[in-house]
């Protein structure tokens, strides 16, 4: 059987949803909702949760660990406990440009890359927390450049 | 079998032995089965009086999700007919000659009335798979605690049972996802579980409150639909149908007539709202909801309230003894050979494999929870842990280089694994720059070699020499296509080959495009 029912996780998930930036701005019952929209995963230490250039990738948020980006074989960035990542593919339609890959164990929410539009859509609050970190990595980005 | 035949001294007494399988439902039997055709010896310990596993008891209206198909376009019994059958368990090991009077058990046993067994059916195929092909069980044993023996020369895990003492160093857990599930939510308490729902009768002309809305909770109302007066479900997340997320994500067909007496007003309605609390009033109950899109607070009156919630993984003090889990069920975090990813030795068979997540591609998750699915994986299980710990070397056969891509053309077409566990599973054909007896050849390229089926994360991720894979994948909007992975110096590359409206995926277009992909790799064609 493969089932989640409501109020699953609710004393536990929800709260933890509730600490996470990205998610801060929700109330009750959205975090109660949000806590039923993503799945949870866990992966040992190695593993390539999004792959360079495989289709169809999630977007995932960081709930326990941290995770390596590697382009071409080579460490770019460092992702930590509240990030997220595989949005960009998805918005773009296109295959990820980095692995992201798990650097210890790592436990993570993941949603599917088709449903995040609607779920961006349907909390803007969500959206302009997303918003903001992406502005913030390309400026990061733009500085790493000059 | 032992205690299916009749009345014989019991097996497996409490001792020493190299491996130990807890459990006697499908994923039990069928890792047994195929540990011992790979000569691993082994004991298997259950606390039930027979084979099933939750199939002694559930679904609750007695009839599977999950079809068999006597009439199917594949020879009864042959390979490709696994693809239509679900429900019985694998004789055969891969392409090898199958023994013909273990093939498809299920289709002899079904009355055929439905495609879908009805459960004493399903109960009835496990115990007679187990009859003809031996599987030898301890039943009336119960598993009650585990431990840690670091001994001179390795670690061995102590198993203690209502029998007495179980010393292994390997352990295989197919004890299912079945144990009732209840959140901490005020007044959950006074709700009885699906696994406790009364007889249907007793619910006539009942106001009936479902807190849920999976498969197990449109089981309900589905069943009940005949009986109750008015049906709420309700759970914070939309519920969508396998139809809508083109996978077995969501409420499957057979269970959709409530979702259409939800639209025509007709008795049921279907919430989207946070259980907040359950109050117990004279009448029966108060269900106070809360609505996920704006908050807005909704008391039910019900005379009747079940909770399908969900259900957990019973690994009893495994965490203690440093299994890491994760969400609601407590599924074990695992690495892709369903070894426990904290406490290496101890695997896990049948439906707990779903915490082996794979590549998730499109967010379609494996069909590891389900028999169709996990049966593939426990013949996986039994050959990965051959090798480790059995010094097991399973046969690696050559395959010619102008038989590459009609091989992996016709896996595509037809391997029940790759339809069964699309975007999981997958056949991996490696070339071996070794030949036998470990002398480097001197030709270059090295030889094609079938590696048989194994994990598409596995292969995507574990390095090695050159190879490919093959994989069936299926995406959101219900495209099906071969998924060719290649890997060169390392690095592996996806090769996505077109759909067929036909799924004929073994013809000469597609073969050409497997060359094309391997771009002359061993010399393939």
């Amino acid at each position: 059987m493969r089932e989640r029912g409501p109020g699953t996780q609710s004393g536990e998930l929800r709260d933890e949803l509730a600490r996470l930036a990205l998610f801060a701005d929700l109330e009750g019952a959205q975090l109660e909702a949000v806590a039923h929209i993503f799945e949870e995963a866990w992966y040992p230490a190695g593993t390539r949760v999004v792959r360079q250039g495989f289709a169809g990738s999630g977007f995932y948020v960081i709930l326990d660990g941290e995770v390596n980006v590697v382009v071409d074989g080579q460490p770019r960035a460092r992702l930590v406990r509240g990030d997220f990542f595989g949005e960009a593919a998805i918005l773009l339609g296109e295959s990820p440009i980095a692995d992201i890959v798990a650097d210890g164990p790592l436990r993570v929410l993941h949603l599917a890359g088709q449903d995040l539009r609607s779920f961006l859509l349907a909390y803007p609050r969500v959206t302009y927390r997303v918003l903001v970190d992406q502005t913030r990595r390309l400026r990061n980005a733009n500085q790493w450049r000059r | 079998m032992a205690e299916v035949g009749g009345p014989v001294e019991r097996p497996f007494p409490p001792g020493d032995y190299p491996l130990v399988v807890v459990g006697s439902g499908p994923g039990a039997i069928q890792v047994s089965y195929s540990l011992t055709r790979l000569g691993v010896p082994h004991a298997v310990l259950s606390r039930d009086p027979a084979p099933g596993g939750m199939f002694r008891r559930f679904p609750f209206f007695q009839r599977l999700l999950s079809w068999t198909k006597p009439y199917a376009p594949a020879t009864r019994g042959g390979r490709a007919f696994e693809r239509y059958d679900w429900n019985s368990l694998l004789a055969r090991e891969g392409d090898d000659t199958p023994i013909a009077a273990d093939e498809a058990v299920m289709v002899d046993l079904m009355d055929g009335t439905s495609e879908f067994p009805s459960r004493p059916e399903m109960e009835a195929g496990i115990t007679e798979f187990a009859r003809r092909t031996g599987v030898v069980v301890r039943f009336g044993c119960t598993w009650q605690s585990t431990a840690r023996e670091e001994g001179p020369d390795d670690v061995r895990f102590l198993l203690r049972t209502s029998d007495g003492t179980y010393r292994a160093r390997v352990l295989i857990f197919a004890v299912g996802v079945a144990e009732a599930w209840q959140p901490d939510t005020p007044g959950m308490e006074h709700v009885a579980h699906y696994v406790d729902t009364r007889p249907a009768a007793e619910y006539a002309g009942k106001r009936l409150f479902i807190i849920g809305k999976q498969n197990s909770g449109f089981e309900l109302a589905n069943g009940l639909l005949s009986y109750a007066e008015r049906i709420v479900l309700a759970s914070p997340r939309p519920a969508r149908t396998s139809v809508e997320t083109n996978s077995l994500v969501g409420i499957r067909a057979r269970y959709v007539q409530p979702v259409e007496d939800h639209i025509m007003a007709s008795g049921v309605h279907i919430l989207n709202a946070a259980i907040e609390r359950v109050e117990p009033v004279e009448s029966g109950f108060v269900v106070h909801t809360r609505a996920s899109a704006d908050g807005a607070p909704l008391p039910v009156e019900a005379d009747a309230v079940i909770a399908a919630t969900g259900f957990t993984a019973p690994l009893l003090d495994l965490p203690a003894l440093g299994v890491a889990t994760f969400g609601q069920s407590r599924l074990p975090a695992m690495t892709d050979f369903w070894e426990s990813a904290t406490v290496p030795g101890i695997y896990f068979a049948g439906t707990i494999m779903q915490g082996a997540k794979g590549p998730l591609k499109y967010g379609i998750p494996s069909n590891s929870g389900a028999v169709h699915g996990a049966r593939y994986n426990a013949r996986i299980l039994a050959r990965h842990i051959a090798e480790q710990h059995f010094d097991g070397a399973p046969a690696r056969p050559a395959v010619p280089p102008d038989r590459v891509a009609a091989y992996l053309a016709r896996e595509a077409s037809e391997a029940p694994e790759l339809w069964n566990q699309k975007g999981y599973l997958a056949r991996v054909l490696t070339l071996d720059d070794a030949a036998p007896g470990g002398r480097r050849r001197r030709t270059a390229g090295g030889a094609w070699r079938d590696d048989g089926i194994l994990p598409l994360a596995h292969f995507a991720d574990a390095g090695g020499p050159d190879a490919a894979a093959i994989a069936v994948e299926g995406d959101q909007a219900g495209v099906i296509r071969p998924a060719l992975y290649i890997r060169r110096r390392g690095v592996v590359t996806e090769h996505l080959l077109d759909p067929h409206p036909l799924h004929a995926f073994a013809s000469a277009e597609y073969r050409a495009a497997i060359v094309a992909a391997l771009a002359g790799l061993g010399g393939a064609s």
